[in-house]
């Protein structure tokens, strides 16, 4: 079968000459949305005939046919498909076996089942930014995490880092203090595309413009989820609604080219289905310097896919396969998503620019000479709690 | 006639002196908004976010100016909204933070408030106050905000308010603003006006070693089982942490458990929002602060805050001078009201005279209070001047225990509540009257 997902990330891929992993099916957690079967490159899972307690279809594996490539792995949005180290295996570099999905030992698991529906593509994301998060060479306490409210606002909730749900809209401003507060700090905004372009608009151009040192990663499923399918900034001219029972009016924004004008130092845009790119995507926004931003394409079967008659996740993931071009470096000005349309990916902008902490200390050095205290040097031992 | 200070309080175990780096000791002329910017300092405030907005800005303009040489951050954000939550997520990285305002911005900024509330984040917001509601009239004063103070975020919760009336003030209670932040965990709300921000006057601003500081309550649980929400001390007060330590917590302004995660159950709801109301309801007197002057052999109170107070203080001198037994209230800490004092003062007293820039918010609580054992009589002012201390005295005199008896025993009723007799025998025009007389008659 045909995947978008060539490219490998450094450090995910199978070494040669390895014992080749066992696929584990952690039959409960399923909720069946079918992304592993659909995207395995070697067809070697299938939807069970059983049903599991909640009613869904778990998968089943032949061994025979899988290689361990983890694909399902990191696709499956409630955690419950992965690789695990087969018994003898030799150890790796400094690593224990891996016995658990491999976002286990950065989620809150006393917290699960999440409260994604199935086939809702913002599991997948939290998979790949855990993932990111393993690799990007930060350590885990250094990262802090703010969300705002709707569906993807509860990211905070499940990630076991310093995490803050905060208000409606206010992720950024809220992070943005953390950020200048604890400068050693790297500080992350998940959210969605209503919390943050809409009632948070204001704070995503001004922190972009400020080039604040943030990741912000919005999740785009065209819709607001967690209130029942209204109208979002970003729902398509056409593509019906709850409160656009006819069809949008409205021009939605191209948040790309809304970020890049705005003086956002990265831009890139990746759909649920895209793993390993969002992965390497989220690698690089974690080490940048500057505002940082990534859209994420995603499914929303219970809202924006059934109002328009779509199909479920599985329909859009395939969409998504289908419909996608990848454009790295392309004119953020060209890569508005239509209704329906090609949806173009990539990473569209990657530059260095100095932040806002850099520049205010720079201008009042040049100022103030000596007399100067600079801000964000580190700090000595035990003088924050002094 | 004696005279309490407006002492603060009395020390608590665990108080230290203030950092050095902050604090400009010495003799200053400086308005109450100065003031404030430099009690934020001396308090150790190193992390504020603000929003221009007259008449509060020189706050934030004077902390602008000196916050490099200190080491800091002073950002000027987007709006209020912004603002009020920029200072949160910088109390979680480990600072004391602050932000300023006037009326539109104190709107905008109550949503916070509330996540302030919920997750208890201790944060000053300061108030200056000026004529309202809406645009109103951004450079002259108000005392409109103080029902807001109290109930502008949604949902049941407590804060607490403080309010000066003098640069001087705005400089002590600037650094008790902060330190009752940190010992209960609540925002507080520094209610300044337009005049005690304007003002200029004699500040002093001690030696570091003689201001008191509460320190930060951090917790004494280990990495790796702290509980967010663990009330640890004196029963009720959780301990704080700070991002980048390694605790892993989670912050959320939904109901939540002891973990700090989300849990929409009646039982989480009771026990987290009694808890969040009961930590100041049940602390009140231990934070209640008034000053008091000549109240001993009063028949008469005179109630009135902030800038008013001053006024008030000339009225009731006049008043002492004429022979009437008049003393003067003044509640520094609005909120929690104080309570206890006013149903003392109502079992001895014949009525409570309310002075404030507003048309009745603070005397609403005298009058609960006061529960029919004493009449309560505002003097209310729509904001933009102060009042008139002939119109205040005139309110006196006609509260005077011998010119009541003069009007019979129907006449002592507040006029507030005296209004549906005054219609029957005024009809309709002369309904608003006995409030809008003093006012006029100024």
């Amino acid at each position: 079968m045909d995947t978008p997902n060539k490219e490998t990330t450094p450090g995910t891929s199978p070494a040669p000459r390895r014992v080749k992993p066992k696929l584990v099916v952690d039959w409960e957690r399923c909720k069946g949305c079918g992304f592993c079967v659909e995207f395995c490159p070697k067809e070697a899972l299938d939807l069970s005939g059983d049903f599991n307690r909640k009613g869904y279809h778990p998968p089943v594996v032949d061994d025979a046919k899988c290689v361990g490539c983890n694909i399902c792995e990191l696709i499956c949005p409630e955690f419950s498909i992965f690789c695990k180290d087969a018994e003898g295996a030799p150890a790796r570099k400094g690593k224990e076996p891996k016995k658990t999905h491999l976002a286990e030992p950065l989620l809150r698991m006393d917290r699960m089942p999440h409260i994604w529906c199935p086939g809702c593509g913002i599991g997948t994301t939290v998979n790949c930014f855990t993932v990111a998060l393993s690799q990007c060479g930060i350590p885990r306490e250094k990262i802090g995490l703010v969300s705002g409210i709707g569906c993807t606002g509860r990211v905070a909730g499940y990630v076991n880092l310093d995490s803050f749900h905060t208000t409606h809209g206010r992720a950024i401003p809220f992070a943005t203090g953390l950020a200048l507060g604890n400068p050693d700090m790297k500080v992350v905004v998940y959210s969605g595309d209503g919390d943050l372009t809409a009632i948070g608009g204001n704070h995503f151009i001004h922190a972009a413009r400020r080039n604040m040192n943030l990741t912000v990663i919005l999740v785009n499923n065209f819709i607001y989820g967690m209130t029942g399918g209204q109208t979002a900034p970003t729902t398509p001219i056409d593509a019906k609604s709850s409160t656009s029972p006819y069809g949008a009016s409205e021009p939605p924004f191209n948040l790309a080219h809304l970020a890049e004008t705005c003086g956002a130092t990265y831009v890139a845009r990746w759909t649920a289905l895209h793993t390993r790119q969002l992965t390497r995507a989220m690698q690089e926004a974690l080490n940048k310097k500057g505002f940082s931003f990534i859209e994420i394409i995603a499914p929303c079967p219970t809202l924006f896919l059934r109002l328009n008659k779509l199909g479920d996740g599985l329909s859009m993931m395939r969409f998504f396969r289908d419909n996608s071009e990848i454009q790295n470096g392309a004119d953020t000005r060209s890569v508005a998503i239509p209704y329906q349309g090609k949806i173009v990916l990539g990473k569209f902008v990657d530059k260095e620019e100095p932040t806002w902490l850099d520049r205010m200390n720079n201008q009042m050095s040049k100022a103030l000479g000596t007399r100067h205290v600079p801000y964000g040097a580190p700090k000595k031992e035990g003088e924050a709690k002094s | 006639m004696t005279r309490t200070p407006a002492a603060v309080q009395a020390p608590l175990a665990g108080f230290t002196g203030a950092d050095p780096a902050g604090v400009a000791s010495g003799d200053h002329f400086m308005d109450g908004d100065f003031a404030c910017a430099e009690g934020a300092l001396a308090a150790g405030c190193r992390f504020i976010a603000g929003y221009p907005i007259t008449p509060s800005t020189e706050v934030v303009e004077h902390f602008a100016r000196r916050i490099p040489t200190i080491g800091g951050v002073f950002i000027q954000m987007e709006d209020e909204i912004a603002a009020s939550i920029a200072i949160q997520g910088a109390v979680w990285a480990g600072h004391k933070s602050m932000t300023v305002t006037s009326g539109p911005g104190f709107s905008l900024m109550m949503e916070h408030i509330g996540l302030a509330a919920m997750a208890e984040v201790p944060c000053v917001f300061v108030d200056v106050q000026r004529g309202g509601p809406s645009t109103g009239l951004p450079t002259l004063p108000g005392q409109a905000d103080v029902m807001q103070a109290r109930w502008g975020s949604h949902g049941d919760y407590e804060i607490i308010a403080i309010c000066p009336n003098s640069p001087q003030e705005s400089f002590d209670f600037t650094i008790d603003a902060f330190n009752l932040a940190e010992q209960y965990r609540v925002p507080v709300m520094l209610m300044m006006d337009e005049c005690v921000g304007h003002m200029h006057e004699k500040v002093t601003i001690p030696r570091p070693e003689d201001i008191k500081i509460f320190p930060r309550r951090w917790t004494k649980q280990a990495v790796g089982s702290y509980l967010p929400y663990k009330p640890e001390f004196d029963g009720w007060i959780p301990g704080m942490v700070k991002a980048g330590d390694g605790h892993f917590f989670h912050i959320t302004g939904l109901t939540h458990d002891e973990r700090g995660y989300p849990a929409m159950s009646v039982e989480c709801q009771e026990s987290l929002v009694r808890r969040l109301v009961d930590k100041i309801r049940l602390n009140a007197d231990a934070i209640c602060r008034c000053e008091e002057i000549g109240l001993e052999d009063a028949e008469i109170v005179l109630i009135a805050y902030g800038i008013t107070s001053r006024v008030a203080y000339a009225a009731m001198e006049e008043a002492r001078r004429r022979g009437l037994k008049v003393g003067l209230l003044r509640p520094i800490i609005l909120w929690p009201f104080p309570e206890r004092r006013i149903r003392e003062l109502a079992e001895k007293v014949n009525t409570f005279v309310v002075a404030e820039l507003n048309y009745g918010q603070l005397s609403l609580e005298v009058e609960r209070c006061a529960a029919g054992k004493a009449d309560t009589i505002l003097i209310g002012h729509g904001g933009g001047t102060v009042h008139e201390p002939e119109a205040i005295l005139e309110v006196l005199l006609r509260a005077a225990p011998d010119a009541i008896g003069r009007q019979g025993p129907r006449k002592r009723m507040s006029p507030l509540r005296a209004a549906p007799d005054a219609i029957d025998r005024q009809g309709p025009r002369k309904r608003m009257s006995p409030l809008r007389a003093a006012g006029k008659k100024r």
